[in-house]
């Protein structure tokens, strides 16, 4: 009796501090998009005077140009390109590296997990991209990230291929098939689900990502939708309620990837859990 | 393989009983090693190039038009203006701090998801749902809450008449505050990887214990710590990758200010990059490079090898 009467405390307790830490800064969020430009000057956490929610999102989208625009395109552009080659060239890796094992496989390794730890050297990053006549580009960013975002899918891929039995591999070579329709016949539709999986956590990863936009392409026309957000802060001072308009509207497609792809995005970021 | 056979002779071999080379044969030519090739362009030219580029350019004086070799001129410098190394002592803090945090919040919260508590698929999604917010976001909003004037935390405070401290623009606080915000943002991801080790664990391991008489505190410190240890691992070196190598968070709340005084090495980096010291900042690359590889490698390494053991 005793027992659950404490549940149910511990419970109700655990849902307000919940609430209170990770549901006030959303709400905050939502209620300062809603407010006009005056009212929402206070900060307040307060229900909105007038609510204008529509007039703010055409604001914003209409602030500097209809740059927001041109900015959900190109981080669209930048995040299904980059994400679809990232997940072709790794899942070869993976499925090479997991099939095969050679002497290399150790050197392999290594430089995968460098690719995971070791920052990034900016500067000669980017003079070895102007050099290449790909700096302030979407396709230099695009590589950028491919780059960047290629280790921890080499290393999602190889641990789910090495525990996929080879039997069918072996039927289709008997079948006369090369070695690249049997990876695109055979192993890319096994890997399936852990494809998902990396597709799923790079584009919100890509998406998101603010540092690479603001180092390798930091001109107007390339801006990415957190680039703008940032170059927002600073012209939206005073309208805090553009700037929030402006953070909802970002979010949103996250937060839709969220609601459908829980599952995938829940393992693929745990994925090292269990075995270290 | 080191014969000079003829190309068709891998049929031939298929057919001999030397099961091994056959096999190799075989995976020589299903599996070829071309496949890596694409990958490895991309990697190699933007990310290997320019990691032992650095290496050199980090002890040259380089501008937009030209190079000059200076010996160790830039980590002198870098190590004797207090501009610069406040952002080494910040980085470490930083690091252990967020990393800290994340482990014990992470384990308290996986403990408590993973309980038959109420409302436990509600609680799971608000508390993973800030990993997923854009970092520029998440940083605009705690700006505008720890406003120290109008921001509703020092509201909140004030009601229990509290004088709220001015989070970020007091040099004092500015970083912990950034490295609160930093927990709120990664703790839920810290607490989903407890909580798949949590649920790894056997419940017999919990029976045995209750039959021999272990209170509640005994049964988390005895058995739950020590048997999620690969969780604990895990968390430890990914809050410590990305806390050592932080700078979106910092940038957005507060550019590094007030002065230099949240600055890291990350925030120093982008500066001498925008200000064209291309030099210095090539060798704020060279030093955050030899923290994260001291502070890892050897963490790796030791948390690795106890976990052989266990």
């Amino acid at each position: 009796m005793s027992r659950t009467v404490s549940r149910h405390v511990y419970g109700a307790v655990a849902v307000l501090l919940s609430a209170a830490i990770f549901l006030v800064p959303f709400a905050f969020i939502v209620l300062q998009s809603l407010k006009t430009g005056p009212d929402s000057a206070g900060l307040e956490f307060s229900w909105p005077v007038d609510i204008v929610f529509w007039e703010n999102v055409v604001a914003v989208f209409q602030a500097r140009d209809y740059m927001l625009i041109t900015a959900f395109i190109n981080s669209t552009i930048l995040t299904v390109l980059s994400v679809s080659i990232m997940v072709v060239l790794a899942a070869m890796i993976g499925w090479v590296l997991a099939r095969r094992p050679s002497r290399w496989n150790g050197v392999i390794t290594f430089f995968v997990l460098a690719g995971l730890i070791v920052p990034p050297a900016i500067v000669p990053t980017a003079r070895l991209m102007q050099t290449l006549g790909i700096f302030n580009t979407i396709g230099g960013l695009v590589l950028i990230e491919v780059a960047f975002g290629m280790s921890f899918c080499v290393l999602l891929f190889r641990a789910f291929v090495s525990n996929v039995p080879r039997e069918l591999d072996e039927a289709a070579t008997i079948d006369g098939a090369g070695p690249i329709r049997l990876f695109f016949k055979i192993g890319f539709p096994l890997m399936k689900s852990v494809i998902v999986t990396a597709i799923v956590v790079q584009s919100v990863t890509v998406f998101n990502d603010f540092a690479n936009p603001l180092y390798f392409a930091p001109g107007e026309e390339n801006a990415t939708v957190q680039l703008t957000l940032f170059n927002f802060q600073s012209q939206f001072q005073t309208t805090w309620n553009l700037l929030f308009t402006d953070i909802l509207l970002i979010t949103i497609p996250p937060l839709v990837m969220y609601i459908f792809f829980n599952r995938q995005i829940v393992a693929g970021m745990t994925s090292g859990a269990v075995k270290g | 393989m080191a014969t000079l056979a003829p190309p068709d002779a891998s049929d031939t071999a298929a057919r001999t009983p030397g099961r091994r080379s056959s096999s190799r044969k075989y995976a020589h030519r299903m599996y070829p090693h071309w496949f890596l090739l694409p990958g490895a362009a991309v990697f190699v030219v933007l990310f290997i190039v320019p990691t032992f580029a650095s290496f050199y350019y980090a002890f040259t004086r380089w501008t937009l038009f030209d190079v000059e070799f200076i010996g160790f001129d830039n980590f002198v410098t870098f190590f004797s203006d207090p501009q610069l190394s406040k952002g080494f002592t910040n980085t470490l803090i930083f690091g252990a701090l967020t990393s800290g945090l994340k482990i014990v919040l992470g384990l308290l919260l996986g403990v408590l998801l993973t309980s038959n508590i109420w409302a436990r698929g509600y609680l799971r999604a608000v508390v993973f749902f800030p990993v997923l917010v854009s970092v520029v976001g998440v940083g605009i909003t705690f700006q505008a809450l720890m406003d120290p004037y109008d921001g509703v935390i020092n509201e909140f405070l004030a009601i229990f008449g509290i004088d709220g401290p001015g989070w970020l623009t007091n040099p004092d606080l500015a970083l912990y505050s950034i490295i609160l915000v930093d927990v709120w943002r990664g703790v839920g991801l810290a607490a989903l990887i407890y909580m798949a080790g949590l649920v790894a664990i056997p419940q017999e391991y919990y029976e045995a214990a209750r039959v021999d008489g272990a209170t509640g505190w005994h049964r988390f410190w005895n058995v739950t710590v020590p048997l999620v240890r690969p969780a604990t691992t895990t968390v430890i070196i990914l809050s410590l990758i990305g806390g050592l190598r932080e700078f979106q968070l910092i940038w957005v709340m507060t550019g590094g200010g007030p002065g230099f005084a949240s600055d890291v090495l990350a925030s120093v980096i982008y500066k001498q990059y925008a200000y064209g010291f291309f030099g210095l900042s090539t060798a704020g690359n060279v030093v955050l490079f030899v923290v994260v590889s001291t502070v890892i490698l050897p963490l790796f390494w030791w948390l690795n090898r106890k976990q052989t053991e266990l």
